[in-house]
């Protein structure tokens, strides 16, 4: 339970687990965020992501394992963290029918901040977010990418060492996402430590590490660039003109792990180099005129190959 | 139209709603509910009304009168007194609602047929007395052939409302109907909207206390309910001269025990509910034996001990007591403690139970 030999974690997870019912939401997790890392989670839904950020801010209550963040021990001393955390719900949860002024002062008395550096803070963050000419609006009649950025300013009016943001982007447009993730870095910079859930892969390549999650496992946890350079297989690019049927004829085959059309050419995923002759020679045989090309790794690689292992293996269970 | 598609549709109604199972509860419940207690309860003919009996001739006959009266079953001899001062007190605080007085000249008046023989005081505050009243003074009592069409041999004082004028006996009970309306049903609205918009999954995560949240929610309505309290008085009194007879200052401190009994129960009623609209039938759920059992619409005195009983549990029940007897009655709030401890006991249990089912999670 001592914290002292790794004082440099903000977040230290050991075995958490999370049941609903018989359904397990988390398995087993273990998990070490560092300060000042912008920590991405990715996942489809239902992995879990949702579920771990909720027990890390002590909304829920974990199943068993360990849980210490910021030094507090969840979910005991879950009251005592909440002066330091700050989260940011999936779906927007500020009051619809309260101003953006209103909201953000409400918020700072809620977290006890004192009249005047509450309307200081308000103003700096208005400033900040874009918000000052929309500060007599309506939450509700915001735009998505308005509200997010109020929501933000709602999670971070009381300075939090660390800030747990939920899928925030999933509401907006690119542009939106681009400055949100600037706003990010930013409070990265200042001393923040975030946690961020996602299932955009541009967003996920973004983070200083990464964590993929598949039905409640950490499948995969390093930094982008370390994944993508460890990638178990080999991505390969299928130049040919009928890549519908190229897909066809390679699908299933022994060694492809994943295969999506890009375009026009056909993008696979390989396990090793040893099947790249065999399955250009499948290609041949089914009378399709194909040059197989290496390419670089991307995040998706990394992520296909990540969630596919347990898949398989429950398949070969069967 | 066709067929296919609306039996799908009405399959997936039944589907969603056997798996919402406080609706389909209801919807069991509130008619089996309303069958067995009010089909009981209902009843206009008055029976077993509380009374005193102050027998200042004492003799043969008028014992023989009071034990025949007492035989019809629409009085219970609860007290025998020898003042009139007694009689005043005990309707005051509504320990009794009728009390029998035969004047020392019980024995010549009925020879000489030319007064009222004994006298029917009835509490004028409840309006289902009165008409109980109505109906003893047609009593046939014996040895008086030769009364004239003109003096009757009952005759009936009726305390508090002479006049017989209805709003005197409705808008006193109008203020708990209506503070019980909005007070109730607000509250667990209010209260789940929080929980229904998301807003609590933000505030959870924030140091606000779950406490804090639901006082803070629920405060306003203290105020609110006050100034409903203050326009119905001012219209009844505007409108229909409906007098408040006691303590100004006592009839509010009831109606704010009564509010907060009722903010309780919403609060309550907040934890059960997972949408607005299940909040919405819940409170309705509660109103209704509060408007049909407390005394505000049919007789308490005419209810069988059952549903006496659980109309005991209500706070609209004490609430009437409380009200009538202070504006009407001028009774004392420290005269009518039982209706003002049982709203305290109310609040402190509704509370209890709230706070043991209110968790600061999600989970």
């Amino acid at each position: 339970m001592a914290s002292i030999d790794d004082s440099a974690t903000v977040i230290r997870v050991r075995g958490l687990s999370k049941r609903f019912g018989t359904t397990v939401a988390v398995d087993a997790l273990d998990l070490d965020v560092r300060p000042r890392e912008v920590y991405g989670f990715l996942g489809p839904n239902g992995s879990g992501k949702s579920t771990t950020l909720r027990m890390l801010c002590g909304l829920l209550h974990p199943s068993s394992g360990e849980i210490e963040v910021l030094g507090h021990h969840l979910p005991k001393d879950a009251e005592g963290l909440k002066r330091h955390l700050g989260y940011m719900t999936q779906s927007f949860s500020l009051y619809r029918d309260l101003s953006v002024n209103e909201n953000l002062t409400f918020l700072a008395a809620v977290h006890g901040l004192p009249r005047k550096r509450a309307h200081q803070r308000i103003e700096e963050l208005l400033n900040r977010y874009w918000l000052a000419e929309l500060r007599h609006q309506l939450a509700g009649t915001l735009s998505g990418g308005q509200k997010q950025r109020l929501a933000l300013a709602g999670a971070v009016l009381h300075e939090p060492d660390l800030l747990l943001l939920d899928e925030p982007t999933s509401a907006v447009d690119p542009q939106s996402r681009r400055e949100f993730w600037e706003s990010l870095f930013e409070l990265a910079d200042a001393g923040t430590t975030i946690l961020v859930s996602t299932h955009y892969m541009d967003e996920a390549e973004r983070c200083t590490r990464l964590a993929i999650l598949d039905r409640g496992r950490l499948v995969a946890d390093d930094s982008p660039q370390r994944l993508m350079e460890a990638l178990p297989g080999r991505p390969l690019l299928v130049e040919c003109d009928r890549p519908r049927q190229a897909q066809q004829v390679l699908e299933g085959q022994p060694g492809v792990i994943a295969l999506a059309q890009i375009g026009a050419a056909l993008r696979m995923l390989v396990e090793d180099v040893e099947y790249e002759n065999p399955l250009s020679e499948r290609l041949r045989t089914a009378g399709i005129e194909a040059r197989l090309v290496s390419g670089t790794a991307n995040l998706e690689d990394v992520f296909v190959a990540a969630t596919r292992q347990p898949r398989q293996s429950a398949g070969e269970a069967s | 139209m066709k067929l296919q598609r609306l039996l799908a549709i009405v399959l997936k109604e039944l589907r969603q709603l056997r798996r919402d199972r406080l609706t389909f509860a209801m919807i069991v419940g509130i008619p089996v509910m309303q069958l067995v207690l009010f089909g009981y309860a209902i009843n206009l003919d008055v029976r077993q009304l509380d009374a005193a009996v102050l027998d200042q001739a004492d003799t043969a006959r008028s014992r023989e009168l009071v034990a025949q009266i007492e035989a019809t079953q629409v009085l219970t001899l609860r007290y025998r007194v020898s003042t009139p001062q007694e009689v005043n007190d005990l309707m005051r605080r509504g320990k009794i609602s009728v009390a029998l007085i035969l004047p020392t000249d019980f024995e010549a008046r009925l020879e000489r047929g030319d007064r009222p023989a004994l006298q029917l005081v009835v509490d004028g505050s409840d309006q289902v007395v009165q008409a109980a009243a109505r109906q003893l003074a047609r009593f046939p009592v014996p040895d008086a052939a030769g009364w004239t069409q003109q003096v009757t041999p009952i005759e009936v004082v009726n305390f508090y409302n002479p006049e017989r004028r209805a709003p005197i006996n409705t808008v006193p009970g109008l203020i708990g109907v209506i503070l019980t309306m909005t007070m109730v049903l607000f509250t667990a609205i209010a209260l789940v909207r929080e929980r229904e918009n998301g807003n609590l999954e933000m505030l959870i995560a924030t140091p606000v206390s779950p406490w804090e949240l639901t006082l803070g929610k629920v405060l306003p309505f203290v105020g609110i309910g006050l100034v409903q309290v203050t326009v119905v008085l001012l219209l009844g009194k505007w409108l229909f001269a409906v007098p408040v007879r006691g303590s100004l200052l006592e009839l509010y401190l009831a109606a704010l025990v009564f509010i907060l009994a009722s903010l309780s129960l919403g609060i309550f009623l907040s934890t059960l509910a997972r949408s607005q609209f299940q909040a919405m039938q819940l409170a309705f759920f509660t109103f209704l034996p509060q408007i049909l059992l407390s005394g505000f619409m049919f007789p308490f005195a005419g209810m069988p001990k059952v549903a006496q009983w659980l109309a005991e549990l209500l706070p609209l029940t004490h609430f009437l007591r409380l009200v009538r007897g202070i504006m009407l009655r001028d009774a004392s709030l420290f005269e009518l403690w039982p209706a003002l401890a049982a709203l305290g006991i109310f609040t402190l249990v509704m509370l209890s139970v709230a706070v043991m089912r209110t968790h600061k999670r999600l989970d």
